[in-house]
């Protein structure tokens, strides 16, 4: 039906630019606001603990629904039916198991990373230079696929040059981060959820328009045209290994993930952390909900054809979609939100970093825990740029490189390094020093060594070496790398224990189940 | 100021979040991997037709959606109704050092009252 339609995608559209410019001008704004907020460490990293629950909700939901996970997911639908639900799920089921096992042990016992929670008992040193590394790895994973994706994205929305692309991304980004810290990154997610789901909402109106407001008719116009096929899980998941350990990723890697941990530092007590996941999961919910409807809305309105014509992953589906149920205007407006979303989660994910750097690094073991907190939060404004800066050149130097694989490597490094490691410190009395170091140094290594061996990067990425085939035959390393992280950190205080922190263990129960002297 | 809360009540108080904690993740587990079966080994069951054009595979997949928002919920309105209360109640004890002389156990089951 609209297979003869001529798009204006990937042609400079004024609009867009105008909304974009606005989305800027207004979050300088807000960036300018919160400068004078933002100068003490509490203020810098956690907003000041000033956030309410609803707030953080948005922003979580905010640090998660990527550019990525808009567009791509749409574009799974639009090409592949009901599969892409399938990664939705995946996605969202993370969330709730935070919510049970992470989220207030984390507020009460930490103060601005997961490392705190960690180190609480345990040794300092060896504690934080193994968490941070740990946080950095899934850092900077997540970032290339974030800075790589916007400069492809931009570079077919608007028709921007790629480099001049991820420049844009990385200085605005850089200028949250240094002058409004986490509250102007705090805002900008706010700002940024309610335009995205706000504008997925308009598209999903538009569309059931078409259909009588019933989706099940456009589900059912779906399959006239494509067949039943499409309304039913396809080849997505075959090997039930594989969708065991991409599973297990992104159920525990979501719980392991520092910039979203990181969040809850922001609340002023647990109850609020707690009520913050209600509203994220909640919204992140919606948000899934509405891109299937999207997809399926870009399937049947715009066509397979046309979507993969554009682009063959189909990252366009969600964009074509705007331009044919609202025109020029609200396809502008569409790819400015996308823009903003891409500089938002980017924004977030280099607050994560440059904290990890500042407090964990340069504070408790370079330092010592001897520096007073204005050089802390100077050095965490340097680690901003450096990072900023950073992304920008691997932005640039991965340009055109497959790293698709990287948010499923940044999953399974924070399900495997991270995640084990910090509920064994809030569960386990004889978690010790060394039983942390392994788990963290086993779940980092393993996830990526195996990764490197799995067909994922050995076969797609390195076009196997030496004619051989992938010797690891999983996708994803977490159904391994896992269980090994636990194992290890079990073995490992086993053989060395630690009666200092076993003693200490009581201590941190009253703060952790009533809130006693959290900060 | 360092005043202990009391070890029975505090013990309660731990056991009932980790035992509802841990249900829910486990309920979770159960539905999300069991999810994950069904497609690996017996996708045939989500192609079934429920009628309305509609595969049986599009409500189950909402239903995981909605379940997993839902989950969240319960533990929330848990934690509100009876937690909240609980932890009052051992850090008021705490703080004037007097034991409430409650029972182990009807601090945090118990928390009808306000």
């Amino acid at each position: 039906m609209a297979s003869e339609f001529t798009s204006t995608i990937g042609q400079p559209n004024a609009l867009s630019i105008g909304f974009f410019f606005l989305f800027v001008a207004f979050t300088l704004g807000v960036t300018w606001w919160a400068a004078r907020r933002s100068r003490s460490a509490a203020e810098f990293y956690a907003a000041g603990r000033s956030v309410t629950g609803f707030q953080n909700g948005l922003a979580l939901a905010g640090d998660y629904m990527s550019a990525a996970s808009f567009l791509g997911i749409a574009g799974l639908v639009a090409l592949k039916g009901y599969d892409g639900l399938i990664y939705s799920i995946g996605f969202l089921v993370g969330w709730p198991v935070m919510m049970f096992l992470i989220a207030e042990p984390l507020r009460n016992l930490g103060k601005y990373t997961f490392a705190d929670v960690v180190a609480y008992r345990l040794r300092q040193k060896p504690i934080r230079v193994a968490a941070a590394c740990g946080s950095l790895m899934t850092v900077a994973f997540y970032l290339i696929a974030q800075m790589v994706g916007s400069g492809s994205l931009v570079h077919l929305m608007f028709g921007l040059p790629y480099e001049t692309a991820v420049l844009v991304v990385g200085a605005v980004m850089i200028a949250y981060v240094l002058f409004g810290g986490m509250l102007a990154t705090t805002w900008v997610q706010i700002i940024k959820a309610v335009l995205l789901l706000g504008g997925a909402s308009v598209m999903v109106f538009f569309v059931l328009r078409h259909f009588g407001f019933s989706p099940a008719e456009l589900f059912r116009a779906s399959a006239a045209r494509y067949g039943d096929k499409v309304l039913a899980p396809g080849g997505l998941v075959s090997n039930p290994w594989d969708a065991l350990s991409l599973g297990m990723a992104l159920m525990f890697g979501t719980a392991g993930l520092p910039h979203i941990l990181m969040r809850f530092y922001t609340v002023p007590d647990a109850k609020a952390a707690r009520k913050s996941v209600f509203y994220a999961t909640g919204l992140i919910s919606y948000f899934y909900v509405l891109t299937f409807i999207i997809g399926f809305g870009a399937m049947t309105l715009v066509g397979q054809e046309v979507v993969a014509g554009f682009d063959k992953g189909g990252n366009m589906a969600a964009l074509l979609l705007a331009e044919v149920t609202g025109g020029t205007m609200f396809l502008g407006f569409i790819a400015a939100v996308a823009f903003a979303t891409i500089l938002a989660v980017v924004a977030g994910l280099t607050l994560a970093g440059a904290t990890t750097y500042a407090h964990d690094l340069y504070a408790n073991v370079f330092r010592r825990g001897q520096s007073t907190e204005d050089d802390e939060v100077r050095m965490a404004k340097r680690a901003t740029v450096a990072l900023g800066v950073l992304a920008v050149a691997l932005g640039i130097a991965f340009k055109g490189q497959n790293v698709a694989f990287m948010v499923g490597l940044a999953f399974a490094i924070a399900a495997s390094a991270n995640f084990p490691a910090l509920l064994m410190s809030i569960l386990w009395k004889r978690f010790s020093t060394f039983g942390a170091v392994c788990s963290i140094a086993t779940g980092a290594t393993l996830a990526v060594g195996l990764i490197v061996l799995s067909p994922t990067v050995w076969v797609d990425v390195l076009h196997s070496p030496w004619g051989m085939a992938a010797p690891f035959m999983l996708k994803n390393p977490a159904l391994i790398s896992l269980p090994a992280a636990f194992a290890a950190g079990w073995l490992g205080s086993v053989l060395r224990p630690e009666p200092d922190a076993e003693q200490r263990y009581a201590e941190q129960k009253i703060r952790n189940y009533l809130g006693v002297g959290a900060e | 100021m360092h005043h202990h809360p009391d070890e029975a009540q505090f013990a309660a108080l731990v056991r009932a979040r980790w035992s509802v904690s841990l249900t829910l993740t486990a309920l979770m587990l159960a539905i999300y991997f069991g999810f994950i079966m069904v497609l690996a080994f017996r996708r045939d069951l989500l192609q079934a037709s429920v009628g309305g054009g509609m595969t049986l595979g599009i409500p189950v997949g909402f239903g995981i959606i909605v379940i997993a928002s839902a989950l969240t919920g319960v533990y929330v309105w848990w934690a509100n109704r009876s937690y909240d209360g609980a932890v009052r109640r051992i850090v008021a004890d705490m703080q004037s050092g007097v034991p409430s002389g409650q029972q182990a156990g009807q601090t945090v089951k118990g928390a009808h009252h306000g």
